[in-house]
């Protein structure tokens, strides 16, 4: 990416920065929901804690860093669609649509949004799992940047899918921009293993990145160790799914232009 | 020969293939520097012609080159050229003014953006307003930032979507006569479709009228006038829409 490009790119990260400065509730809530998912489970799990006798069970890490891992992915993934769905609501597309923009720089803008988005709305959430349940998500050691980094490419694929349906259906499809990742939570096991899923649904299941992420984060937490091959396995395909849907918004933004969809995509 | 600000050749748009054409077989070379208008009614195809010009939109045949970029190919060169105002597309409002148009300097990679946006600012009377919320502007007010947005990089070709619509007389007349100057102080190509017969009299050196997606006369407003007997585009307009022969001459 050049330097005109890279200023593109930044155009558009500015943008949505400019309107966040200006709207305090849309900032509240970027961490409201993570923050209270967060203090409802470390309840829940002070509570399980409790009833074992055992207030640094396993059992209750295994439950908020699934918490707050989960919630990278799905922060990930709206915080890339939202941002897309911002420019429909505010009439802009058009505009934005007749600049030098390269569709693939659109999709780098949404990612720098959607990181930024990660970081606000599950920051203080970590810091609040650390202060009222001493639960650090950092003391899984480095491997803990491998399993973001990976839910936060899982977020991007999957919300290049969400975008690629809303360029196909319009805003009708912004309803799956809120949903589409918690309809993944079951097959992602997040809370269980891969192995509690009936045999037929384990392959489904281990086709996500996130399945991978999430045995790799209880086998962390158990054993102390780094489940290599899981992490590989969630990176390979992180690649591959980010690869078919970055096909697949590409050939529904050229299909939104030969249909003449750019034109009244917000109606 | 001079590479024209847009070349296209026999445009043509369906929607769906057994859909009648929105724009068919539309041929024309505006030169540079020139202030060509489109006219038509409702569903003439101008919309459509503006779109497939900025690559909004694929036709279903023909060409277009714009600056003499081939829009298949080479549309981004182009884009980075050219600018587009429209009142049916917004800037977003809880944005500055200031803040709108340092997004659109980063996008076209203006150079010193702050410079550029005081600049224009100051040509279009909207300096205490640059840090007041779009979505807060009367309707001149956002046709005048919509304006600066449209200029922010000196574009070389200029097409606008009824830039006077929804505006007062007294704004309107502002904005025609700020248009007249750039022009003549720049040499920027303008295209413009409207509805608003006076304003295309009075800024287009040419006319193409359209109907049913084909171009059905075109010439300067003077020439329209003399080939139609009339005294005025609206009367011209209104033969061309209802079919009514012209008067030989």
């Amino acid at each position: 990416m050049n330097r005109a490009a890279l200023r593109r790119v930044w155009g558009i990260i500015y943008r949505h920065l400019a309107l966040y400065r200006r709207s305090w509730p849309r900032v509240l809530e970027l961490m409201y929901w993570p923050v209270l998912q967060m203090v409802v489970w470390g309840f829940v799990t002070s509570y399980l804690a409790g009833v074992q006798g055992n207030t640094a069970s396993v059992a209750a890490g295994v439950l908020l860093g699934g918490v707050l891992l989960w919630e990278v992915a799905l922060r990930s993934q709206m915080g890339f669609s939202l941002s897309f769905l911002e420019e429909i609501w505010s009439r802009n597309l058009g505009h934005v649509f007749v600049s030098p923009l390269r569709p693939r720089e659109l999709v780098a803008a949404l990612m720098g949004m959607s990181i930024i988005r990660v970081l606000v709305g599950v920051l203080p959430a970590m810091l609040l799992a650390w202060l009222l349940y001493s639960f650090g998500i950092l003391t899984m050691g480095p491997v803990v940047v491998g399993f973001f980094a990976a839910l936060l490419v899982m977020g991007w694929a999957v919300a290049l899918g969400v975008t690629a349906l809303i360029l196909r259906y319009g805003a009708g499809a912004e309803a799956l921009a809120w949903s589409i990742l918690f309809g993944l939570t079951p097959f992602s096991a997040v809370f269980y293993p891969v192995s509690i899923l009936p045999g037929w649904l384990q392959p489904v299941a281990l086709a996500l990145p996130s399945a991978h992420v999430f045995e790799g984060m209880r086998q962390a937490l158990r054993d102390g160790t780094v489940a290599t091959g899981h992490l590989l396995a969630a990176f390979a395909l992180d690649a591959a799914w980010l690869a078919l849907m970055g096909f697949v918004f590409l050939r529904q933004f050229q299909s939104a232009r030969v249909r003449g969809a750019l034109l009244n995509i917000g109606e | 020969m001079e590479i024209p600000a847009i070349l296209a050749e026999a445009l043509s748009k369906r929607y769906a293939p057994d859909a009648p054409a929105a724009v068919d077989s539309l041929s024309f070379r505006m030169p540079r520097g020139a202030t060509w208008g489109l006219l038509g009614g409702n569903g003439a195809g101008k919309t459509t012609t503006i779109a497939m010009l900025l690559g909004l939109l694929v036709p279903s045949g023909g060409r277009i080159t714009v600056l003499g970029h081939d829009m298949a190919r080479d549309r981004f060169a182009a884009l980075a050229r050219m600018n587009f105002s429209s009142p049916y597309i917004a800037l977003p409002s809880r944005l500055s003014v200031a803040e709108n148009l340092r997004v659109y300097a980063h996008l076209y990679d203006v150079p010193e953006a702050e410079r550029r946006i005081g600049e224009l600012a100051a040509q279009l009377q909207l300096t205490d307003l640059l840090d007041r919320p779009a979505g807060q502007l009367s309707a001149g007010q956002k046709t005048r930032v919509a304006l600066a947005k449209s200029l922010v990089n000196r574009p070389e070709l200029l097409l606008l979507d009824e830039p006077t619509a929804s505006l007062d007389p007294d704004t309107g007349d502002w904005v025609r006569s700020w248009l007249e100057r750039y022009r003549a102080e720049t040499g920027c190509s303008i295209l413009l479709a409207s509805h608003n017969m006076a304003e295309v009299e009075r800024l287009c050196g040419h006319v193409l009228m359209l109907k049913q997606g084909r171009v059905v006369d075109s010439g300067s407003p003077a020439e329209l006038l003399g080939k139609y007997g009339r005294e005025d585009l609206e009367q011209v307009f209104l033969d061309i829409a209802r079919g009514r022969q012209r008067v030989p001459a």
